[in-house]
């Protein structure tokens, strides 16, 4: 194992001076009367004959202490498959189907395995360079797995054996021969696992590394496949709320994975997971990992956009009747199709859909048919709609834009209170200190030392109510009623007061549009479009920063989505400007639709985006709708 | 209240200040403290303490702004969005003073500490030393063993703040009263060494045996009270005295150390001073007060000429010297008590330029709202003014006049002011009259007012003020 202990071998066995010695399944001596194991090993190895269980216990507990911590051998590789099952644990405390921890994302892991060349593989990276692995015909002390390729299964937690990490005899066998780097000697760069600092080092081309964050894509992508009632900002909220372990995560490796040295810069996190990032590594590692299509997205999953709309129509206090709506904009641009929704790794061009995204996007796209949202309309629309309902007390009220705004006004306020005050308060250090070598671990433990007695000497000036501990998880945030003035319950108002009937169908009372985005970015910087606040309305604005708050994320990112469907939506005004721009700038205001025909006024926007302009022609312009 | 005061005030700077703040930071809280150590004679030296706190101009949000800039296109951890999002909770809890929130916070904001940028982890004990030693000195649930503990811990994170924590340490004791553990704390830091010393520290070094020095003082002053109640044939006297000369000696190489120092040392010089004139080392005590009002290297100080003069006012000094003293004042603080007695230093003089600028102190000192109520100085006013007019020297009197005639009459001579004055100062309402005829008229709104006041005592006072505003009242001279 340590090639320069191996030189301090002597004939007597170090701890007892006995000379008795047997050999584990590595190909080391041990003592077989003090259990002591020696580096050293025998050429020609034989594992058939020596029973492995007890060898395991002898590998992992009586190991002699080194210089600096020296717990059980470890790789980085265990270590993230440590936080995966951490993960899945916590999804299946959440409700998540046992298949996924078992099935899915134990497959995915193995596959990553293989693909990176660590595991299940002819030739493992760290063999590669020592010697050719001898264990090819060695029985496999999974109990799970029976691939042909397999060659051994990695000893930390196993995915299927939940607590295994409890019972070192579970515990299956080493997979390779270990063989720390000399260089981990010196004291400057080392790593509490085996190979940290080649894997710190370890730059290769086509191999997607494992990260932190890249746990949870792999969660992510794993839930996608089990078509889980969990969205990706869902999970990145667990997270946020400590459901999920994410940052930190190594504090609950067993004791004896010791991290240290290069160890803290693969492990410690200092950033909440971010949505456009995990999601970007979500495709990547599909892509990498060569995952075929998904199962499909259909109408009944909890993914497919008339069920997350109608989700978030709850969640956002809006009517009911608003998810007509919702589905019809769905149906017409085309979002709800199982191809549409469908991940496909395989495929041209790898890309899944933002589906919390896109559907709170959906919901931004009728609020904005309904009520224009130009800070003109929504209000004398709301007008309307408080004078019928003081009229009309008996009936179903009308949906009062100007009230829901208050609640929701308030409500939201309080919940970014909350959350910015939690946020300041998050502790992101781990009792377990990490430091980066034998010399300034001292300092560094003294450090966290320090710092755990002045929490202390705080903790006791801080009022004994112990702070509200873990929310519970739930896929809502708000929570509404009819009883609480505060909390008005919007769900059973009805949208009679905005919509009017016209023939058998019913439009919107509202005949203008205005466009998010006129002109798309075409160029080579990666976004689509902007979105500088101050040229929308502040309807819009509280409506983006509404729904950006409740999936935790950048307004822009809204915004952009709320574009793109636009794109979808009023396809053929897109291409019109297209072909128009270059003859006038003045356009047609006709913009018709293959379904809708809406007139397209250009609000604040005008200013940023002078490529067209579309006057208003009065008349009976409409926004239909079905 | 004084670490307190000298903490608020800090808390909007908590960035490490540069080299010259310490001084003054310490002086800010110092002198405070030193008026609850010596309260009989801070009488003279209040009211300039605004012009030190004006130094301290601090632009929080600049600091911020070069920050953003700095670190350019690199992402801000969250870590670090936390801890700082933390600090502005702490400092608004504190501003609030919500000290149980701040400690909520605080809590988390300890983690600073642990930053692994070593830039921000080094500059986190100073903060955390002075958030939390605000909030242990406020919060309900603190007390004194807890202050320590935490002062104690602090001193020990790095080295570079031992010492400027010992001091506020010190500082915490005094005001509980705690004067003997304030000496320990002092004589610790005093021996305390670390490697070469910067030289901010050893300002500091300096500063910390001073307050050892002034603590020694105040037991000397509490001797010198008991000495002064004792018979001087009294077996005790002797000892008594001896006790006193010891203490004098090892407080003297406390504090002249110290006030080499260019800065602003008032409580120490004013001590250091006293035991000098106690033991008849007058030419010492004028040394030092002289360098430390004259010295060039020194910061503008008006307490500095204040002691000067009244040392010299003690020594009976030739009136010359004393009138050279107070000019300097005068340029200083114009409005300052001591400015009527430079006028009757002046009036006194033989020369005529003395007998001008004691005109110019007058006007000078009326022009101050916090003055407009001294009948002294009114009284005085008119009285020059007759005196000044009579010696012809009306080019004078305008000279003055001229630049104020725009306003004074409305700043003082209102008829707001003239019913209030009436109602609560008869006399100061007289003498301001009679200015108020004297420089713009009889057709002045509080002449008139008080010269139709009828007033069995003063009746006389008025009728004369009426005859003399007639004769030297500068508007028509020729009447």
């Amino acid at each position: 194992m340590d090639l320069d202990e191996a030189k301090e071998f002597k004939e007597r066995c170090t701890q007892c001076a006995a000379v008795s010695w047997g050999l584990t399944d590595e190909g080391k001596y041990y003592c077989t009367s003090c259990h002591n194991v020696t580096e050293r090993s025998k050429e020609v190895v034989n594992t058939g004959a020596i029973p492995n269980t007890k060898i395991q216990a002898i590998n992992r507990g009586l190991k002699r202490k080194r210089k600096l911590e020296k717990g059980w051998d470890w790789y980085v590789c265990e270590g993230f498959q440590h936080i995966l099952y951490q993960q899945a644990e916590a999804l299946k405390t959440l409700g998540v189907g046992p298949e996924l921890k078992n099935e899915v994302l134990h497959n995915f892991w193995k596959r990553y395995l293989q693909k990176s060349k660590q595991a299940y593989c002819k030739n493992p990276v760290y063999t590669s360079k020592r010697k050719a692995p001898v264990l090819e015909d060695n029985p496999s002390h999974s109990d799970w797995d029976s691939e042909p390729e397999l060659l051994s299964d990695f000893s930390c937690p196993s995915f299927v054996e939940s607590g295994a990490e409890s019972q070192p005899d579970v515990h299956t066998q080493k997979p390779f021969p270990i063989i720390k780097a000399s260089q981990s000697e010196t004291a400057s760069i080392c790593s509490g696992s085996v190979d940290g600092v080649e894997y710190s080092l370890r730059k290769e081309k086509g191999i997607v590394k494992m990260t932190v964050p890249r746990t949870l894509a792999f969660c992510c992508l794993a839930l996608l496949w089990q078509r889980e009632t969990i969205t990706l900002s869902d999970l990145l909220r667990f997270v946020e709320e400590d459901h999920i372990p994410y940052i930190n995560a190594f504090q609950h490796f067993p004791e004896e994975m010791k991290l240290y040295g290069r160890d803290k810069g693969i492990f410690a996190i200092e950033s909440w997971p971010n949505y456009e990032d995990i999601y970007k590594k979500m495709i990547e590692i599909a892509t990498f990992l060569d995952l075929p299509r998904f199962p499909d997205i259909t109408e009944d999953c909890y993914l497919h956009p008339n069920m997350l709309c109608l989700k978030y129509l709850m969640e956002v206090n809006l009517p009911d009747e608003m998810h007509n709506l919702t589905c019809q904009v769905v149906k017409m641009t085309g979002i709800g199709e199982v191809d549409f929704l469908t991940f496909d790794p395989i495929a041209k061009m790898a890309k899944t859909a933002k589906y919390d995204v896109q559907a709170v996007a959906v919901i931004v796209v009728v609020l904005k048919l309904l009520f224009l949202l130009d800070d003109n309309l929504e209000w004398s629309l709301s007008n309307i709609a408080e004078k019928y309902n003081e009229k009309n007390k008996e009936d179903k009220p009308w949906f009062d834009f100007r009230k829901w705004y208050q609640v929701m006004k308030k409500s939201l306020d309080e919940k970014k209170q909350k959350w910015e005050e939690t946020r300041a308060k998050y502790l992101w250090k781990s009792e377990k200190p990490l430091y980066h070598s034998s010399i300034d671990k001292s300092v560094v433990c003294k450090r966290r030392e320090m710092v755990v007695n002045l929490q202390k000497q705080f903790s006791t000036l801080v009022d004994s109510t112990p702070t509200i501990g873990k929310k519970s998880p739930s896929s809502f945030q708000f929570n509404w009623t009819e009883e609480d003035p505060d909390r008005t319950c919007f769900h059973g108002h009805s949208l009679q007061g905005v919509l009017t009937k016209k023939g058998q169908s019913l439009t919107t009372k509202n005949s203008l549009y205005w466009l998010s985005t006129q002109k798309f970015c075409r160029s080579y910087c990666k976004h689509v479009t902007t979105y500088e606040e101050s040229n929308f309305s502040l309807s819009y604005q509280f409506i983006i920063n509404l729904f950006s708050f409740l999936l935790r994320i950048k307004t822009s990112f809204l915004h952009e989505e709320v574009s793109l469907i636009e794109k979808r939506l009023f396809k053929t005004k897109y291409s019109k400007t297209k072909k128009k721009s270059s003859r006038s700038r003045k356009c047609d205001p006709w913009i018709s639709n293959d379904v809708t025909r809406t007139l397209v006024r250009n609000t604040k926007s005008q200013a940023l985006l002078p490529t067209c302009h579309f006057r208003t022609r009065c008349g009976a312009q409409k926004a239909v709708i079905q | 209240m004084t670490l307190s005061r000298f903490l608020s005030r800090r808390q909007f700077c908590l960035l490490p200040p540069p080299p010259h703040r310490p001084q003054a930071l310490f002086i800010l809280g110092m002198s405070d403290f030193s008026e609850e150590l010596i309260k009989s004679t801070t009488e003279d030296d209040q009211g300039e303490r605004c012009e030190l706190s004006g130094t301290g101009m601090h632009f929080p949000w600049l600091q911020k702004h070069i920050e953003t800039v700095a670190t350019g296109g690199k992402k801000e951890k969250d870590f670090a969005q936390t801890t700082s999002a933390c600090l502005s909770f702490i400092q608004e809890a504190l501003l609030k003073h919500q000290w149980q929130q701040a400690a909520e916070y605080m809590h988390s904001y300890l983690q600073v500490l642990e930053d692994s940028d070593s830039c921000k982890r080094q500059a986190a004990p100073e903060i955390i030393w002075k958030l939390g030693s605000e909030i242990l000195y406020y919060h309900p649930k603190s007390n004194v063993e807890a202050f320590n503990t935490f002062a104690d811990r602090m001193k020990n994170i790095g080295v570079m703040n031992y010492l400027k924590i010992s001091l506020q340490h010190a500082l915490y004791l005094l005001h509980h009263g705690m004067l003997e553990d304030a000496n320990r704390n002092l004589s610790q830091a005093e021996t305390w060494r670390y490697g070469e010393k910067s030289s901010s520290q050893e300002v500091l070094i300096n500063l910390i045996q001073a307050y050892k020095g002034l603590l020694q003082y105040y037991a000397w002053s509490k001797k010198k009270m008991e000495l002064s109640q004792l018979d001087k044939d009294d077996y005790a006297y002797n000892t008594a005295s001896q006790n006193m000369l010891d203490h004098s000696w090892k407080t003297s190489v406390n504090l002249g150390a110290l006030i080499q120092i260019p800065g602003v040392w008032d409580p120490f010089v004013k001590g250091y001073v006293e035991m000098l004139e106690f033991y008849g080392d007058q030419d010492g005590a004028r040394e030092v007060l002289t360098n430390y009002a004259y010295d060039e290297k020194f910061p503008s100080n008006p307490n500095a000429h204040i002691y000067l003069y009244n040392f010299l006012k003690r020594e009976k000094a030739p009136r010359e010297k004393l009138i050279s003293v107070l000019k300097i004042l005068y340029q200083i603080v114009p409005s300052h008590k001591l400015m009527l007695e430079f006028h009757r230093l002046l009036r006194k003089s033989e020369k005529e330029e003395h007998h001008k600028l004691g005109l110019e102190v007058l006007f000078g000192v009326l022009d101050f709202a916090g003055c407009t109520k001294n009948i002294t100085a009114w009284k005085y006013l008119a009285k020059y003014l007759r005196q000044t007019l009579m010696g012809s020297h009306l080019a004078w009197v305008q000279e003055e006049w001229s630049s104020r005639k725009n306003w004074w009459p409305g700043f003082h001579f209102s008829y707001f002011w003239a019913k209030s004055d009436w109602k609560e100062d008869k006399a100061l309402a007289c003498e301001k009259a009679l200015v108020a005829g004297v420089l713009s008229g009889k057709g002045c709104r509080y002449f008139r007012y008080i010269s139709k006041q009828d007033h069995q005592v003063f009746r006389k006072k008025i009728k004369r003020m009426k005859k003399l505003v007639k004769k030297y009242s500068i508007v028509n001279p020729g009447l």
